[in-house]
């Protein structure tokens, strides 16, 4: 089976897992305050890391083109509060402009 | 009677006004998955199995930059983890035994749970009827836009030249910007940001993604001062 078809059904399989744990057991650890403001804080650290990643990176090397102007585009459409939609609309357009034709 | 169903429009509404909009983020996942190398059977089957947007792109944005399937999951993994802590909280309210527990649990999602607390001061019964109706709703959109966006990348060929390479960034930023909500989450975002991008020459991909967690733990290990 390929690394695709791993990293798609064992996902897939953990994180139903995770949302059945919350019905299945009784009270949990997970009740602990500090246990929460770590989780709140996961989601940060990591979507945060991949837009750096997604947008600085190619594979090890840090590899500065289009996608930056389009996720600075992305990031003024989020400031002035525009929908998904539109954000990743402007930053594909953005980024798709200047590959093509700079 | 007249007053129990009047009530129960209004969460419908409430619900599908949710489930709408973030059903078609779905075409952004579609296509960022089929842009990472992902077939478009692969895409849809995330949108079915994993139903859990940030876990979703996390794991075919890491192997998109070449992390292994290990640190793939591990980082949808660790995104997975809130939804546990909803599941917990929904327990309770839903209160739900046998095949619905199953299917409680697999729509037991940031939007499903967000929109039953909303509905808190209608009553339990209107919480749990904005959870089945949003986690449903969002599971319905969600995965048609997937469909549509996996096929319309397949379809567009060259990620790079329809910008598709900037709107996984772009999406990540989206999904992250609502949390950023005072200077600590600010600061903690760009610090992981800094660490990636210094890890990303030294470690193997995927790792740089996963190492951010150490903020998580170093910046939540104390209470806010």
């Amino acid at each position: 089976m390929s690394a695709m078809w791993v990293a798609t059904l064992v996902s897939s399989l953990i994180c139903y897992i995770l949302k059945y744990l919350g019905y299945a057991i009784p009270e949990s650890f997970l009740a602990n305050p500090r246990v929460q403001r770590i989780n709140t804080l996961i989601p940060i650290v990591l979507l945060s890391a991949l837009v750096g990643v997604q947008a600085i990176t190619n594979k090890s090397e840090i590899v500065f083109d289009q996608r930056i102007a389009g996720v600075a585009v992305a990031a003024i459409a989020l400031k002035f509060k525009a929908p998904f939609p539109v954000v990743i609309f402007s930053a594909a357009i953005t980024s798709a402009a200047i590959y093509n034709w700079l | 009677m007249a007053r129990v169903s009047l009530s129960k429009a209004q969460v419908f509404r409430d619900s599908m006004s949710v489930a709408l909009p973030v059903g078609t983020y779905g075409i952004a996942f579609g296509a960022a998955a089929v842009a990472n190398g992902f077939s478009v059977i692969q895409a849809s089957l995330f949108s079915i199995l994993l139903f859990s947007g940030a876990s979703q792109f996390a794991v075919v944005g890491v192997m998109g930059a070449g992390g292994s399937a290990l640190s793939a999951i591990t980082t949808g993994s660790l995104l997975g983890f809130r939804n546990g802590l909803y599941s917990m909280r929904m327990k309770p309210i839903l209160n739900v035994q046998g095949i619905r527990k199953i299917f409680a649990a697999h729509i037991t999602i940031d939007e499903s749970t967000g929109v039953a607390i909303s509905q808190e001061p209608r009553g339990e019964a209107a919480m749990r009827y904005g959870f089945w109706a949003t986690g449903i709703g969002v599971f319905i959109f969600w995965n048609l836009f997937t469909l549509l966006g996996a096929f319309g990348a397949q379809a567009l060929g060259n990620p790079s030249a329809w910008g598709l390479d900037a709107a996984v960034p772009a999406a990540f930023l989206g999904l992250v910007w609502p949390r950023l909500i005072d200077k600590q989450s600010k600061l903690i975002a760009i610090s992981a940001v800094a660490m990636a991008l210094i890890l990303t020459p030294v470690a193997p991909a995927g790792v740089p993604i996963i190492a951010t967690v150490l903020l998580a733990i170093l910046f939540g290990w104390k209470p806010k001062a």
